[in-house]
C-alpha cells in the first residue's frame, strides 16, 4: 500500500505487509478495508444488474434460462442490500472520518471494530458459497418470502446465515459508533458543535442496533423452518405467512434509513465546503436525521398493502408513511437554502451532490404514490417500485458514496485526481442512470409487474431503452473507477485541505498520522461549519 | 403513461387515476421547483461572481413553512390515496361472487353454478367478487387496466371486487412472485354483456369439447404449467413417454431406487407427490392432489397418459 503519497508519519508508513492490514485496529486502515471489499461486491452486483439488463432488452429468452434469471437477480439483491448499502458509508467513511471528525484518535472498541470487518467477510463468504455448493443461489428474491423461501430446493439455508451473520456486523458497528459519539468526542465538542455526518451516523447507529437483531431472528425462523419442519411461517405445516412479511419489514423498513441517512450526512458535509458558507438551519437537520429514525420504525406495513392487512392497519400505515416524508423535505430544504448567498466552487463532489438532489427527490417523490393507498395497490411489486428503490438507493445513497470517493480521496490518500475526467465520468453516469430508472418508473404504472424474465410485447420500448441506460451508465463507472486508480498512483500531491473546508479531518495532513492529529484541531464555539475560523 | 388516459375500465380507475394526478402533480411540482432553484443558486453564487459567502444560519419563520407546507400537502395526498382505495374494501352484498384458485403457475376461476374456466368472464356493469384461494406459495392477481391487486396467500381467503365497466378483454398478471414461471402466470379478464354472460354460463357442456377426459383432468387441475406433453422440460418431468418409463427416485429413507411408471406409482406421485421424487427435482414443489382429483378422474388420466408415446 506504498503508492499512496504517505508522508513518513502517515498510517499508511506507520507497518506494512498484508497482515499489518487485515489485523490492524486503526479506524482509518479498518476503512479502507472495507472499502475494497465493498467496491468489489458492488461491481459483482452491478455485473448481475447489467446481465439482467441484458435478458431483458428483448421478451423471450436473450441469455439465459429464467431459472437463472431468478437466481441473478436474487443475488443481485442480496449483494446490493446486505454486502452494498447498508454497510458502505458506515464502514468505510464512517470508520475513517468519525474518529477524525470528533477529534479523537480511534472509535471505543478498535478490535470489534476489526471483528465487524471479519464477521462482514465470513458473511461474504457464506453469500458466496451458495453459487458453489448444493443446488444453486436462492431463487426468492432478496426479501427471502414464505412460503417459497420454504419449499424452493435452492440454497436458500445458506443466503439466509449470510445475511444473519452480516447483521451481526452492521450491530457492532452500530454500537462503536454510538459508544464512540457519546465518549470520545473532543473536550470542547459539544453535541451541537459535531459534524452533521457524525449526527447521520448516530441516528443510524441506532437503527442498526435495534433493527438488525429482529431480521436475524426473523431469518433464523426461516432455516428452522426448512430443516426441522417447523411450521412458522408455511400454511401447509401450520404457519402463517403474513406473520414472516411483518418480521421482515419490522426490520427491512428502517434498513432504508440505514441506508439513507449516512448518505444524507455527507451531503451535508459537502454542500457548506463546496459554497464556503456554515449549513443553513443545522437544528434542523439534525432533529430531522432523529426524526426519521424514530418514525421510521413504524411505517413497516406500507410494504404489505396489497397483501391482506385489516383496513384500517393499511390507513395507519398509510398516513404514517406519509408523516416520515416530512423530516426528508426539511432536509432538501436546508441544503438548497445553504447555496443560497454561498460563493459557489463547482467541484466533482458538488456535481454528485446535485444529482443526489435531483435523484433522491424523484425516489422520495415516488415514495409517496407508494405511501398513497389507490395508488400503490396499482403500483406495488411492480417495475415502479424497483425504479423507485433504485433512485433512492443508487441515485441517491449510492451517488453520494461516489461524491464522498471525490471528496475524501485527497484526504484518504493524499493525491488528487484528474478533475476533467472525473466530471466527464460522472456525467455519464449522469445521464446513464436516469435513461436506466425512468423508463422503468414509466413500465411500472403501464403495469409491468417485478421479477419478470419475460413481458408482453407492450413493454417493450421502455425495456429496451433502460437496457441503452445501462450501458452508459457502465461506461461511467469504468471511467470514474480507471481515473481514480490513476490518481491513486499518479495523482499530483493534494495537500492538507485541497477544498477549503473547515471541519476537522481537513487540519490534519493527507492522509493522516496514524494517531489521527499532528498538532491539536481548533474548534470554533460557532459550530462545524465555521468559515470564518481562519 | 397512456394508461392513465384510459377512460374506466372498472369502477376504481377513477378514483386511482385521479389519485395519480394529484400526486404526480405536486411531485413534478417541487421537483421542477427544487431542481430549478438549486441550478439557480450555482450558477448565480458561483465563485467568480460571488467572492464572498453571507454566513447565514437559518430562518425559523422559513423552517416553520416549508415543514408546514410539505405536511399539509402530504395530508392531502393522503386523503386522495385514502378515498380512491376505500371503495375498493367496500364489497356490494350484491356482488357475483367468483372462487380464485391460484397455483404454480396458472390461475383457474369457478362460477357459482359449478363451471371452471382459466379466464376470467364477467358481465358488464355487474360487481363482481373474488374470493382467492392459493394452492401452494403467495401469488397476486393483478390487473392493470382496472388499477386493482390484491394477493393471494396460502391458507387465507384475500377478497377483491370490481366492476368491469367496457366490454374487452384484458390481462391479468400474477404480481407476486412465484417461482420458475412467474412471469408467465397470465391470464384474461373478459367483459362481455349481461345476457351473453349467462349464456356461458348455463353452457356447461362445452369444457373440454372432444378432448380426451384425461386431458381435461390435467388441464383443469393445472398439470401442465409444470409438466409438459411435448417432452420439453419443466419444473417436473415431462408426461411424453411416461407410461413405462424407467426413473431413477429417491425414496423417503433418501435411498436412490429404480421404479418402471405404472398405475401405481402414477397414483402415488399424485396423491403423496413429495414421498418419492425424481432425481433432478426438487422436493416440495408439487402439492398434494388427494383432495382435489377423485379415483374416478385419476383413471381417466392414466389412461390418458398411456396414450402419449
Ligand atoms: C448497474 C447497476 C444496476 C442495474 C443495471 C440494476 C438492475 C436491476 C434490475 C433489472 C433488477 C430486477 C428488478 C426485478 O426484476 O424486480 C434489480 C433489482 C434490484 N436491485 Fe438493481 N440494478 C443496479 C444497481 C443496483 C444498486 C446500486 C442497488 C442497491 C444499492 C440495487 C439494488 C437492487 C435490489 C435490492 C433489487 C431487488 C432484487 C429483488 O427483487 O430481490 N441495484 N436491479
Ligand atoms: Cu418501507
Ligand atoms: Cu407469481
Amino acid at each position: 500500500m506504498s503508492i499512496a503519497a504517505s508522508h513518513p508519519s502517515s498510517f499508511y508508513a506507520d507497518k506494512r505487509g498484508i497482515l499489518s492490514w487485515i489485523f490492524s485496529t486503526d479506524h482509518k486502515r479498518i476503512g479502507l478495508l472495507y472499502f475494497y471489499a465493498i467496491f468489489a461486491f458492488f461491481l459483482v452486483g452491478v455485473v448481475l444488474g447489467l446481465l439482467m439488463r441484458l435478458e431483458l432488452i428483448a421478451p423471450g429468452r436473450t441469455i439465459m434460462e429464467p431459472q437463472i434469471y431468478n437466481q441473478v437477480f436474487t443475488l443481485h439483491g442480496v449483494i446490493m442490500i446486505f454486502l452494498f448499502i447498508i454497510p458502505v458509508i458506515p464502514a468505510i467513511f464512517g470508520n475513517f472520518f468519525l474518529p477524525i471528525m470528533i477529534g479523537t484518535d480511534d472509535v471505543a472498541f478498535p478490535k470489534i471494530n476489526l471483528l465487524s470487518w471479519w464477521i462482514y467477510v465470513i458473511g461474504a463468504i457464506f453469500a458466496l458459497l451458495t453459487l458453489v455448493v448444493g443446488d444453486g443461489p436462492a431463487d426468492t428474491g432478496w426479501t427471502f418470502y414464505a412460503p417459497y423461501s420454504v419449499k424452493t430446493g435452492t440454497n436458500v439455508t445458506l443466503a439466509v446465515l449470510a445475511a444473519f451473520i452480516l447483521g451481526f456486523s452492521s450491530i457492532l458497528t452500530g454500537l462503536n459508533f454510538i459508544v464512540t459519539i457519546h465518549r470520545l468526542r473532543a473536550p470542547e465538542m459539544s453535541w451541537f458543535r459535531m459534524p452533521l455526518f457524525a449526527w447521520a451516523l448516530y441516528a443510524t447507529s441506532w437503527i442498526q442496533l435495534l433493527a438488525t437483531p429482529i431480521v436475524g431472528i426473523t431469518l433464523l425462523m426461516i432455516v428452522a423452518e426448512r430443516v426441522f419442519g417447523i411450521g412458522l411461517f408455511d400454511p401447509a405445516l401450520g404457519g402463517d405467512p403474513i406473520l414472516y412479511q411483518h418480521l421482515f419489514w419490522i426490520y427491512s423498513h428502517p434498513a432504508v434509513y440505514i441506508m439513507v441517512l449516512p448518505a444524507m450526512g455527507i451531503i451535508s458535509e459537502m454542500i457548506p465546503t463546496f459554497a464556503k458558507r456554515t449549513i443553513f438551519g443545522y437544528r434542523a437537520i439534525v432533529w430531522s436525521s432523529l426524526a426519521i429514525a424514530f418514525i421510521g420504525y413504524f411505517v413497516w406495513g406500507h410494504h404489505m398493502f396489497t397483501s391482506g392487512m385489516s383496513g384500517p392497519a393499511r390507513v395507519v400505515f398509510s398516513l404514517l408513511t406519509f408523516l416520515v416524508a416530512v423530516p426528508s423535505a426539511i432536509k432538501v430544504f436546508n441544503w438548497v437554502a445553504t447555496l443560497y448567498q454561498g460563493s459557489i466552487d463547482v467541484r466533482t463532489p458538488l456535481l454528485y451532490t446535485m444529482a443526489f438532489i435531483f435523484q433522491f427527490l424523484i425516489g422520495g417523490l415516488t415514495g409517496l404514490v407508494n405511501g398513497a393507498l389507490a395508488t400503490d395497490v396499482h403500483v406495488h411489486d411492480t417495475y415502479f417500485v424497483v425504479g423507485h428503490f433504485h433512485y433512492v438507493m443508487f441515485g441517491g445513497t449510492a451517488f453520494a458514496f461516489f461524491g464522498a470517493m471525490h471528496y475524501w480521496f485527497p484526504k484518504m490518500f493524499g493525491r488528487m485526481y484528474n478533475e476533467r475526467t472525473a466530471n466527464t465520468a460522472f456525467t455519464l453516469l449522469f445521464i446513464g442512470f436516469n435513461i436506466l430508472y425512468f423508463p422503468m418508473l414509466v413500465v411500472g404504472i403501464m403495469g409491468m409487474p417485478r421479477r419478470y424474465y419475460d413481458y408482453l410485447p407492450e413493454f417493450h420500448l421502455p425495456n429496451v431503452i433502460s437496457t441503452i441506460g445501462s450501458w452508459i451508465l457502465a461506461a461511467g463507472l469504468i471511467l470514474m473507477i480507471a481515473n481514480l486508480i490513476v490518481a491513486r498512483r499518479k495523482g499530483a500531491i493534494a495537500g492538507r485541505n485541497p477544498w477549503g473546508g473547515v471541519t476537522l479531518e481537513w487540519q490534519t495532513p493527507s492522509p493522516p498520522p496514524q494517531h489521527n492529529f499532528d498538532e491539536t484541531p481548533r474548534l470554533s464555539e460557532k459550530g462545524p461549519y465555521d468559515f470564518d475560523l481562519k | 403513461m397512456n394508461i392513465l388516459l384510459s377512460s374506466g375500465a372498472s369502477n376504481f380507475v377513477r378514483g386511482v387515476d385521479t389519485s395519480f394526478a394529484v400526486i404526480l402533480g405536486i411531485s413534478l411540482f417541487f421537483l421542477i421547483g427544487i431542481t430549478g432553484v438549486m441550478i439557480y443558486f450555482v450558477i448565480r453564487y458561483r465563485k467568480r461572481h460571488h467572492p464572498e459567502a453571507s454566513q447565514i444560519r437559518g430562518n425559523n419563520k422559513l423552517e416553520i413553512i416549508w415543514t408546514v407546507i410539505p405536511t399539509l400537502l402530504v395530508l392531502v395526498m393522503f386523503w386522495y390515496g385514502w378515498t380512491g382505495y376505500r371503495p375498493m374494501r367496500n364489497i356490494p352484498a350484491d356482488a357475483i361472487p367468483i372462487k380464485v384458485t391460484a397455483q404454480m403457475w396458472s390461475w383457474n376461476f369457478e362460477y357459482a353454478n359449478g363451471k371452471v374456466s382459466d379466464s376470467l368472464v364477467v358481465p358488464l356493469n355487474q360487481a363482481v367478487k373474488l374470493d382467492l384461494f392459493s394452492r401452494d406459495v403467495l401469488h397476486s392477481l393483478y390487473i392493470p387496466a382496472f388499477r386493482i391487486k390484491e394477493d393471494v396467500v396460502p391458507g387465507k381467503n384475500n377478497k377483491m371486487w370490481f366492476i368491469g365497466q367496457e366490454e374487452g378483454s384484458y390481462d391479468i398478471l400474477c404480481a407476486e412472485y412465484c417461482g420458475l414461471r412467474h412471469a408467465y402466470m397470465l391470464s384474461k379478464v373478459v367483459v362481455i354483456p349481461e345476457q351473453e354472460y349467462y349464456e356461458w354460463l348455463a353452457d356447461t357442456t362445452s369444457v373440454g369439447g372432444d378432448e380426451h377426459p384425461g386431458l381435461t383432468v390435467i388441464k383443469t387441475n393445472a398439470c401442465i404449467s409444470c409438466h409438459s406433453l411435448d417432452g420439453s422440460r419443466l419444473v417436473g418431468p415431462s408426461f411424453r413417454g411416461i407410461w413405462g418409463r424407467r426413473e431413477q427416485v429417491v425414496n423417503p429413507e433418501g435411498e436412490e431406487i429404480t421404479v418402471t411408471v405404472d398405475g401405481d406409482y402414477i397414483r402415488r406421485a399424485i396423491y403423496e407427490p413429495n414421498a418419492e421424487v425424481v432425481k433432478g427435482y426438487n422436493k416440495g414443489l408439487m402439492i398434494s392432489y388427494k383432495e382435489l382429483i377423485s379415483e374416478e378422474e385419476l383413471t381417466r388420466l392414466t389412461e390418458y397418459l398411456q396414450t402419449l408415446q
